[in-house]
Parts: C-alpha cells; sequence; structure tokens
C-alpha cells in the first residue's frame, strides 16, 4: 500500500524532480570541482616547485608550469645526511610511539569497558577529556620540568629525541584509548561469557577475542598515532635544537630555511617527501582513516 | 546489566578454581583491571595533569623563578598593549576560522552526498587531503604561494589585469591568510564528519517531507539540520578548542609578524616563554586558553552524559 502510494507520487511529478535532480547535481559537482581546486592547489603547486630547478624558480616564467622538469631536489636531498637524520628521526619516533600507545591503551581500552570497577566510568570520560588539553598549554610547564630533572638526576632530556618518544603518548594515547572503548563496548557481551566459561583468563579474552574482533578499530587507532607523531610541531620545536636531533617538520623549517635565503626548490621538495608516509597510508587506508576520525564523535 | 553480571559470577567458577593458588589479591578483577589501567593513569598524571598544574604555579614566580611575585605577571600583561591585541586576534582568529570551516564543510559535505555513490568515494579521498598532510609541512606551500616576490597568487592577479597583494606584509591580509591556511587544513575535517551524519539521516524522513510537498530548502531546515544538530555541535566545539591552541600554522605562516599582528595565545607564549626565556610570562600567556577549554570541555561532557544515558 505505503509503496504503491509512493509509486504514484513518482509518476505524477517525475518531470519537475527530474529537473530538480540534474540542476542540484550541476551545482554539486560545480562546487566540488571548486573546493577540490582549492583543496589541491597547494600539494600541485608543491609538486610543481620541486620539480624546478633554482634558476627556473626565479625566472620571469609561470609558476604554475615547469618548463625543464629535473629531480635534483630529490636527489639531493636524499642523498643529504642530514635531512636523511631527520626522516630516521621521525620514523623512529613515530614507529615507537605508535607502540607504546598501543601496548597502554589497549588493556586500559579493555578494563575500562569490560571489567568494571570503582571509579571505571569516571576515567573513562576523564581520559576523554585530557585529549581536550591541548600541547599549546603543556609544553612550557614540560620545558620546565625536563630542565629541573637535569638539574636534579643529571639526565639530560631537552635536545634529545628519543624525548618526543616519552611526550607523544599523551598526545595518542587519550583519543585512542577512548575510540577502543567504543570499539570494545560494540562486541557482544554473549562472546566473552562463552569464552570465560570455556576457562579463559582476562589476558587470553583480550588476545583471542576482543584483538581479532576489534581489528579494524585497532588499525584505525594505529594509524591516528602514527599521523599524529608524523605531525606534530610543538614539542619538537620547544624540545630540540641540534640539527641531529631534529624530526622531520622542524627540520625542513628550521634548516633548510637558512637566514633569508630560501631554496624553494629544496624546501617543497622536503616538505612533500615529509607528508609522504601520510599520504601513502592514507591512499591506502583510507575507509580506516576516516573510521578513526569519525569515532571520536559518532561511538561511545 | 544485571542479568550479565550474574551470568559471569555463574561462569567464574573454573576460573577462580585455577587462580585460587595464586594470592587472592593479585586474581581479583578490580587488581587486574587497575594493573591494566596503571600506566594510562600515570602516563596522563604525570605528563599531562601535573604539568597542567604547574602551570598555574608558574605563572606566579618572577622571571628568573626565584621568587613568588603573585599576579604580577598578570598585571603586566593587561597593561601591554600587544597582550590585548593578541586576545583580540586570537578571538577573531578561531571564531570566524570555525564559522567558515563549518560553513564549506556542510556546502562540501551536501555536494558530496548529492552525487551518484560510486563517485564519492573518489571525491571524498581527494577532499580530505589537506587533513592528511601535515600541516607544518603544508603551510610551507602556502609561505611559497604567498612569497613577496614569486607569489604565484600575484602572477595569477597579474595577468588577469589587477595588482599584486601583500599577503603576509600588510597586517589584514596577512590575518586573512592565516584564517584562510587554518580553514583550507580543517575544512575537510568538517566535510567528513557531516557526510558521516547525512548518512545516518533514514531516507524515509526526506520521502514523507517530499510527499508533504517540501522543497529543499525546507528539506534541509526541518529535517537535515535538527538530525545533525549534535554533529554540528560537537564538531564545532572540537574545531574551537583545536583553532584557539593552534601554533603550527601562525608559527610557520607569519611568527606572529608583522610587528606581532597575527600572534595567537600559542605562538605569543612560545616567544616569550621558550624564546624570550621568561617561562612564567609565557605560562601566563598560554593559561588564557583555559577559560575557553573549560566552557567547551563543559558542553563536551554534557553531550556524553546525555549519550551515556541513552544508551
Amino acid at each position: 500500500m505505503v509503496t504503491g502510494t509512493r509509486a504514484a507520487v513518482g509518476i505524477a511529478s517525475r518531470g519537475s524532480i527530474g529537473r530538480d535532480r540534474r540542476r542540484a547535481l550541476f551545482w554539486s559537482y560545480f562546487f566540488l570541482a571548486v573546493f577540490v581546486i582549492f583543496f589541491l592547489t597547494p600539494p600541485v603547486y608543491m609538486l610543481i616547485t620541486s620539480l624546478k630547478t633554482s634558476a627556473e624558480i626565479s625566472a620571469a616564467t609561470s609558476p604554475w608550469w615547469v618548463f625543464s622538469p629535473t629531480l635534483a631536489n630529490y636527489v639531493e636531498l636524499l642523498t643529504s645526511s642530514t635531512y636523511l637524520t631527520f626522516f630516521r628521526n621521525s620514523a623512529l619516533v613515530a614507529l615507537l610511539v605508535v607502540a607504546i600507545t598501543m601496548l597502554i591503551s589497549i588493556p586500559a581500552a579493555f578494563a575500562l569497558s569490560r571489567m568494571r570497577f570503582w571509579g571505571s566510568a569516571t576515567l573513562a570520560t576523564g581520559v576523554f577529556l585530557t585529549y581536550l588539553i591541548p600541547d599549546t598549554l603543556l609544553f612550557i610547564p614540560l620545558f620546565k620540568i625536563f630542565a629541573f630533572v637535569r638539574e636534579a638526576t643529571g639526565i639530560e632530556l631537552l635536545d634529545r629525541w628519543w624525548l618526543l618518544v616519552i611526550v607523544y603518548p599523551t598526545l595518542t594515547i587519550p583519543f585512542c584509548t577512548w575510540i577502543m572503548i567504543g570499539y570494545f563496548s560494540s562486541i557482544p557481551k554473549e562472546l566473552d561469557e562463552a569464552a570465560l566459561i570455556d576457562g579463559a583468563g582476562y589476558f587470553q579474552l583480550l588476545t583471542r577475542i576482543f584483538l581479532p574482533v576489534a581489528l579494524p578499530g585497532v588499525i584505525a587507532a594505529t594509524i591516528f598515532a602514527f599521523t599524529v607523531s608524523w605531525a606534530q610541531f610543538l614539542y619538537p620545536m620547544a624540545f630540540t635544537t641540534s640539527a641531529d636531533q631534529l624530526v622531520l617538520p622542524v627540520g625542513i623549517v628550521t634548516t633548510l630555511i637558512k637566514g633569508d635565503v630560501f631554496n624553494w626548490g629544496q624546501i617543497m621538495t622536503g616538505a612533500l617527501l615529509g607528508a609522504l608516509p601520510p599520504l601513502v597510508i592514507y591512499a591506502f587506508l583510507m575507509d580506516y582513516y576516516i573510521a578513526g576520525l569519525t569515532a571520536g564523535a559518532t561511538k561511545g | 546489566m544485571r542479568s550479565t553480571t550474574e551470568a559471569r559470577a555463574q561462569a567464574s567458577p573454573p576460573v577462580r578454581r585455577r587462580a585460587a593458588r595464586l594470592p587472592a589479591f593479585a586474581s581479583r578483577k578490580s587488581t587486574i583491571a587497575l594493573g591494566m589501567t596503571l600506566p594510562l593513569i600515570l602516563i596522563i598524571g604525570v605528563l599531562v595533569l601535573y604539568p597542567a598544574g604547574y602551570a598555574f604555579y608558574l605563572a606566579l614566580l618572577s622571571k628568573s623563578m626565584d621568587r613568588f611575585v603573585g599576579l604580577a605577571n598578570f598585571d603586566f600583561l593587561f597593561r601591554r598593549e600587544t597582550f590585548w591585541m593578541v586576545v583580540k586576534q586570537s578571538v577573531i582568529f578561531a571564531v570566524s576560522a570555525v564559522l567558515f570551516k563549518a560553513l564549506i564543510g556542510f556546502l562540501v559535505a551536501h555536494c558530496v552526498h548529492n552525487v551518484p555513490a560510486r563517485g564519492q568515494r573518489k571525491w571524498r579521498g581527494m577532499l580530505l587531503v589537506p587533513w592528511v598532510i601535515p600541516p607544518a609541512m603544508s603551510t610551507l606551500a602556502w609561505l611559497w604561494l604567498f612569497d613577496p616576490s614569486y607569489s604565484a597568487f600575484n602572477w595569477l592577479i597579474q595577468h588577469a589585469g589587477g595588482e599584486g597583494v601583500p599577503w603576509l606584509g600588510d597586517p589584514y591580509w596577512a590575518r586573512f591568510a592565516v584564517i584562510l591556511v587554518n580553514v583550507w587544513v580543517g575544512a575537510p575535517f568538517f566535510m567528513i564528519m557531516y557526510l558521516a551524519a547525512l548518512k545516518s539521516v533514514p531516507e524515509q524522513l526526506y520521502e514523507a517531507a517530499a510527499i508533504d510537498g517540501a522543497n529543499w530548502w525546507q528539506k534541509l531546515w526541518y529535517v537535515t539540520l535538527p538530525m545533525m544538530r549534535n554533529i554540528i555541535a560537537i564538531t564545532a566545539l572540537f574545531s574551537l578548542i583545536v583553532t584557539f591552541a593552534n601554533f603550527d600554522i601562525v608559527r610557520v605562516l607569519t611568527n606572529g609578524g608583522p610587528v606581532d599582528q597575527t600572534h595567537v595565545f600559542a605562538t605569543w607564549a612560545f616567544k616569550l616563554g621558550i624564546e624570550g626565556n621568561d617561562i612564567p610570562l609565557g605560562a601566563c600567556v598560554s593559561l588564557f586558553m583555559v577559560p575557553i577549554l573549560a566552557i567547551a570541555a563543559i558542553f563536551i561532557l554534557r553531550d556524553i552524559n546525555r549519550r551515556g544515558t541513552e544508551a
């Protein structure tokens, strides 16, 4: 009955709906094209500039086209030990932070979502709230604390790349724990009851059942932790200064820009290569990437 | 809930028997749970909550940090014109950037939602790119696009017969530039959130509205917006926090210039505290981000609690 009515309405007004629909489609494509151009101009311009020689960059020709493309900038950067050091530091920091984040946030999320104990609900909310405390509020007291540690114990923390491995988890753990709580909570309780009846302990319950079932969540959280550590700019800016201790974003900004001499071809190449790991992850794991982004607000 | 606890209580004897050899304390459920959450509690306590509290203490010290000066740092700030300029710029920056991000995100999400389903993935993939590139790197591209002598935008403008714009040299254009770059980075995030929300609106509601003769504007106003209200509010609050606390874009693009006109709280605090070696004053400046964070946190908390009771 209902479908019958709907079909009748559809037939009666098909002409006008079709015209409206076509107009809506036209404007949708129009705005999409405009915003794709707006959104992709900077990365495309990075690529264009990275393929130019210094002479062509300062020439009066069109900045939007490469007349004599060259890979010289790429060769130069990828053979420069300074740039490779930045890259190595960034990669080490990001991988270690991902490992630490997962080791801490997965058990915590499991305990908070399944083993209800005194204060567990408050703790879960509290974890999420700490995600709202920005790095820009913490870098000054942290700087002072690290300087104090040096005075008190003689352990030098400032200007060491591995300090970032200690600090970055504060940026990744709250959010990763939060989204893992969301994924774990969506697993039906019958599963753990069955496992417990079969004599599994909590550790087995986590590794044999929860991790495999919530694997998409684990992947989303891993991607989140990696991209956050790869992109973090303020902490390395504040805590590291020596060229061999810098990570990519800070390294490019501080060392490739020497005084007033801007070697734009190299800067753009460095920035593009630095943006590549997150872009590659995004290209191959887009759905997980987006799941991680939207999980914070739609789950839990 | 109760039935599951009972079921678990019935299920526990075999586990308990095996664990009986261990000390009772170590095998209690709450002890295991505490052990699993302890690293989380420690790291957040030591590296987030303690520094946050310490910032308040630091703000009360003298520049050399050997003397307690009470509110003298705040008094000093309030007398400085630059401080009020930073307050004004932070508010303008955050509010206008979030507004434009929300509008553009909403528009683009609608457009993606409108086109045939098989093309949506491709469009979405291209439109999220600004969010994926680390902001410090993409801001370098903008810096180069805004270059005073080789600006590619000015080249286009001049070839169209216009006059070049001093993108980062003039205070008003520089303010426009930092907001533009922030909108560029953040709008895709709004797009993806709104798109997820749009997909969750039941199609029947639109069909019912169409039968009642609603036009597209009425559908948007009476169906889409009320259904998305929660997501819109949460995304805007999140973005407000992040934008208010922004550091990298302003730092790389203008570093506060020309003459401190584009500083926001974070970049000015960095300049005073780390580069200027006046840690207490820097801490003082960064503390001015707390009120807006607190307000946003209260709203977000309310939303979480409400969702908790619905579930």
